[in-house]
């Protein structure tokens, strides 16, 4: 093990860090005394995050290194890199101020990280949450999180994280059990307007509210006992405290699985107000109001959708039946409710024959049915076509997230090689057409790699998917006759008759999507756009001939606040006069961050049906941004992050470069089969196709 | 030249297979055989469709030949094609020609899987022509009365490569199968697999839930195959939880939270 490093050489490498922050008032010496005393494992962890944090803020690395002794002596080396790289969050979306005062409050974290061990964190449940409720029949609800658990009828609001337990898995069951509940509240009913009318009656509301949310746990038990056996079952344990006397006896009516919302509010008569009902730690609040309000908007918006799916399902009907207007249109529905599991079912009758109306309808229906118990007549008069759009949900009004930041902007996080945590939401991506160029430029470029591309064309004609013949098969479609010819003389001559005797049809067919990513950055500028936009010319006439699909897109941008996608070419456009007018208009930009690119484009790949996904990005340089940091190896490591993302997507990424010093560094981001380096730019045009027919032959 | 022959004997279903009727098909199939039509089966993999074209060989008494596709059958994969024994060359029918010439069922399972070129060798025989063109041999078979030849076909996948064409589909009688409803899928899953009543509905139950889920975490909710599966593991002893977990939520997906939902789902019906 190596020695501590003395006081002097602390102080040296301290003044190295935390220059920027230093006066004659603060000085590194002050802080070696801490230090000095620590392990020299310690001592380096501290450094090493000074370091760190010093590259977003020296001040903030100068309380670092002051708390740090104290934060590991109480935490350990895991518990403290918890508790800064949680500072440095704060000090990514907040301020120095609030990060300052976040390192400030270790006991606070301390008595989190304590609980931390074991908490469930929304971010870790909510997907699985989400999903757990689709499968869970009725209205498709989104999750949010949010300070208390409630949910207005569309979206259920979870807390933050559940650290009630010293067991991970009994705080994920708190959670699992709050979801359930809120969506046996939307499902059973609990938002009748009775509900909130007697809110509004009462002289306590807040009580009223609270013992409503309580009984209707317990009424909702009782339905979820049937509905959902297994996690009733486990949810028992959570019923702690138990109930008193008094309450168990106002609240026996509502084992009964099949008590209305009536019976909860008959119990509320019989139950003290004045004293707090039992505190389940899973009970999922009530805000009638709220929940009011989206139900009124969803009813109207419903009954158009509705109607509107029913005017479609008949114009379908119709022409599936060649006879238009054949019977008078009339719908009318069944509604069965099963005894088992008060599951309900809808049949649809069009002119009395039964019809299925569209999958995404099922879901819709559900959503009505729980909203008023049945399809009531005027929810039957079809209407024309119009507001019902299948690929929408029911209730995806409404849609834009907090964390979009605006509209038509997507957020991407970025990871940060130091903190070895991704930092969240970080980069904020535009995308925006190409503004068309002079398209002489294409003509130009035709013309001055004439013969090139008709050699071109030639090479890509070959690779085309087309039969091939395979001689000497095991198995085939017909006889290799040389084959069997020489095997019979084997044969006769007392060898043995070789197995190897058909010819096979050998079909390949290439199923591949490419995308080209370009690098739009200011270093661009000059010969290299101009061999850019030439290479994406030939490469266009090429790919043409060859028939795979692919997209063309640049990148640039300054900060991670204005990262911007160019859209040259999408998959499903045509190389048509816009797409020649756009290459030419390709112009050099700002900066290459390239990172949020990569991420951006890997979503879009990901999309696409293609057995064979391939990201080739053009480039001219590591990847750089204006001012945080990311020149550099931030930037390399976030690119080689981002690539390592892509592949686990099934995308392969490759990179053409004309950047001589990219030996040192491409291997590591792309991985040293992956990329080639163009020496001579003149050269870049020609070898692009060439490189694109390699890879994909 | 010598031909080697197939038997029928082979190809006949013996014993009557399980099979619930789950609407008209039965009365369906048997018109379409009887006027000499082919049969497409559509729906989703594991509803029943292979079940049902078992049963109906038995009921019709006519031997089976199925045959499942894949993305490497050719048209004489189909058809036959000459081997070499000895010094002789020996033509060997193919499933289909055998199937013409027994007058059997021939049933393609899944025939967007197979190649391009073996609609060639399924068109003439799908129309009302009914011949089967045996290039390599010059030979044209005609196909027998009582010769049907079946398709199955999952309109369920969204690839733009595995949809039938017109020309293909529109020789056909369509016959669409979906998952059952509850008290049918009920009774199958209880009778293929003796799992009590109770057992059955909640793998039923858990079944919707799953379905509920395509689009959304899952290409295809979980198949009444797999609620036998599970049921057959309970049967055996394994827990109901461990059951569905094994034959029912990770044979439908390797996403880990897709994977951490539907084992909620399982723990909430079990």
């Amino acid at each position: 093990m190596n020695a501590r490093l003395s006081a002097s050489e602390l102080e040296e490498r301290l003044e190295d860090l935390l220059e920027a922050c230093l006066s004659s008032r603060r000085t590194a010496a002050a802080l070696v005394p801490g230090l000095a005393a620590l392990e020299r494992g310690q001592q380096d962890f501290v450094l090493h995050w000074a370091g760190v944090v010093a590259r977003s803020s020296a001040e903030l690395a100068y309380q670092f290194a002051a708390a740090a002794p104290r934060a590991l002596a109480v935490l350990g080396e895991r518990g403290a890199e918890a508790w800064l790289v949680q500072a440095m969050d704060v000090y990514d979306h907040g301020s120095m101020y609030a990060a300052s005062a976040a390192l400030k409050d270790l006991t606070g974290f301390v008595r989190s990280w304590d609980a931390q061990a074991d908490a469930v964190r929304f971010e870790d449940a909510g997907r699985v949450l989400e999903l757990f409720l689709w499968g869970l029949s009725g209205r498709r609800l989104r999750v949010a999180a949010a300070d208390e658990p409630w949910t207005d009828t569309e979206t259920v609001y979870l807390p933050h994280e559940v650290t009630l337990y010293a067991a991970r898995n009994r705080n994920f069951l708190v959670y699992k059990a709050m979801a359930a509940l809120a969506w046996a509240q939307c499902r059973f009913e609990t938002f009748a307007p009775a509900l909130g009318a007697a809110v509004e009656a009462s002289a306590h509301p807040a009580r009223v509210r609270r013992w409503l949310a309580f009984l209707e746990a317990v009424r909702l038990g009782a339905k979820l006992e049937r509905a959902l056996p297994g996690l009733a079952r486990d949810m028992r344990v959570l019923q702690q405290p138990a109930p008193d006397a008094r309450v168990a006896a106002a609240a026996a009516p509502l084992a009964d699985p099949d008590a209305p919302l009536e019976a909860t509010l008959a119990a509320l008569g019989a139950v003290d107000l004045a004293r707090a009902p039992p505190a389940w730690p899973y009970v999922v609040r009530l805000h009638p109001e709220r929940a009011q309000e989206v139900r009124e908007a969803r009813i109207g918006r419903e009954r158009e959708t509705f109607r509107a799916l029913l005017g479609g399902l008949r114009d379908a009907e119709r022409e599936e039946g060649g006879a238009p207007g054949a019977g008078p249109g009339r719908f009318e529905a069944r509604v069965s409710e099963s005894a088992a599991t008060g599951e309900r079912t809808v049949e649809l009758f069009l002119d009395g024959a039964a019809v299925s109306p569209p999958a995404d309808a099922a879901s819709l229906m559900q959503s009505i049915l729980q909203d008023l118990g049945t399809l009531p007549p005027e929810y039957l008069e079809p209407a024309g076509a119009g507001a019902y759009a299948p690929s929408t949900p029911a209730g995806a009004a409404g849609d834009d997230g907090a964390a979009e930041a605006e509209a038509g902007a997507a957020v991407y996080d970025e990871w940060d090689y130091a903190r070895r945590h991704y930092r969240r939401g970080w980069c904020v991506l535009r995308s925006r057409d190409v503004h068309p160029g002079d398209p002489a430029f294409v003509w130009r470029t035709l013309e001055r790699y004439r013969p090139q591309i008709a050699s071109l064309k030639r090479t890509f004609e070959a690779l085309r998917g087309e039969d091939r013949l395979h001689r000497r098969e095991p198995y085939g479609d017909g006889i290799d006759l040389d084959a069997a010819v020489a095997g019979l003389a084997d044969a006769a001559a007392g060898r043995e008759l070789p197995e190897r005797l058909f010819v096979r049809r050998h079909r390949t067919e290439r199923s591949i999507a490419v995308m080209f990513l370009v690098d739009m950055s200011g270093s661009t500028k000059g010969w290299i756009n101009d061999a850019e936009r030439e290479a994406l010319v030939l490469l266009c006439e090429a790919l043409e001939v060859l028939g795979d699909r692919y997209a063309i897109y640049g990148f640039s941008g300054m900060t991670r606040k204005r990262c911007e996608l160019y859209r040259v070419k999408r998959f499903d456009e045509p190389y048509g006069a816009e797409v020649k007018a756009r290459i030419a208009g390709i112009m050099p930009q700002d900066y290459t961050r390239m990172g949020v690119a990569i991420r951006h484009i890997t979503r879009m790949l990901a999309a696409e049906d293609a057995r064979t996904r391939l990201l080739v990005t053009l480039s001219d340089g590591k990847p750089d941004d204006f001012g945080d940091g990311y020149r550099g190896e931030y930037g390399i490591e976030d690119t080689r992050q981002a690539l390592v993302e892509a592949r686990r997507a099934g995308v392969h990424p490759f990179c053409i470069t004309i950047d001589e010093q990219a030996r040192a560094y491409l291997p590591h981001m792309y991985g040293a089969a992956n990329f080639v380096l163009v020496d001579d730019v003149r050269r870049l045009p020609l070898q692009v196709a060439g490189v694109y027919r390699r890879l994909t032959a | 030249m010598d031909t080697r022959a197939h038997s029928a004997d082979q190809y006949l279903v013996r014993s009557e297979p399980y099979y619930e009727p789950v609407g008209d098909e039965v009365r369906l199939f048997e018109a379409a055989h009887a006027s000499r039509v082919p049969v497409l089966l559509k729906g989703p993999t594991g509803c029943g469709k292979t079940r049902f074209m078992e049963f109906m060989a038995w009921r019709l008494g006519r031997p089976l030949v199925t045959v499942s596709c894949h993305d490497d059958l050719t048209a004489s994969d189909l058809v036959g094609r000459y081997l070499i024994i000895g010094a002789e060359t020996v033509w060997v029918d193919g499933p289909l020609a055998a199937a013409v010439r027994l007058g059997a069922i021939c049933y393609l399972d899944e025939i967007v899987e197979a190649r391009k070129d073996t609609t060639v060798v399924i068109h003439p025989l799908a129309d009302d022509r009914r011949i089967l063109p045996v290039e390599k041999t010059g030979e044209v078979l005609r196909a027998p009365p009582e010769f049907l030849l079946a398709l199955s076909y999952n309109p369920g996948y969204q690839s733009v490569l595995k949809e039938l064409k017109q020309s293909t589909r529109q020789r056909f009688v369509a016959i669409e199968f979906g998952h059952p409803e509850p008290a049918l899928e009920r009774r199958i899953v209880a009778h293929e697999t003796g799992v009590d009543e109770g057992t059955a509905e909640r793998l039923v139950r858990l079944a919707g839930m799953t379905r509920n889920l395509k689009g959304n975490g899952l290409d295809e909710g979980a198949s009444t195959r797999l609620l036998v599966h599970a049921g057959k593991l309970v049967m055996l002893g394994v827990a109901p939880r461990t059951a569905c977990l094994a034959a029912i939520a990770e044979p439908l997906t390797d996403e880990p939270e897709t994977l951490a939902a539907l084992n909620e789902l399982v723990a909430s019906v079990f």
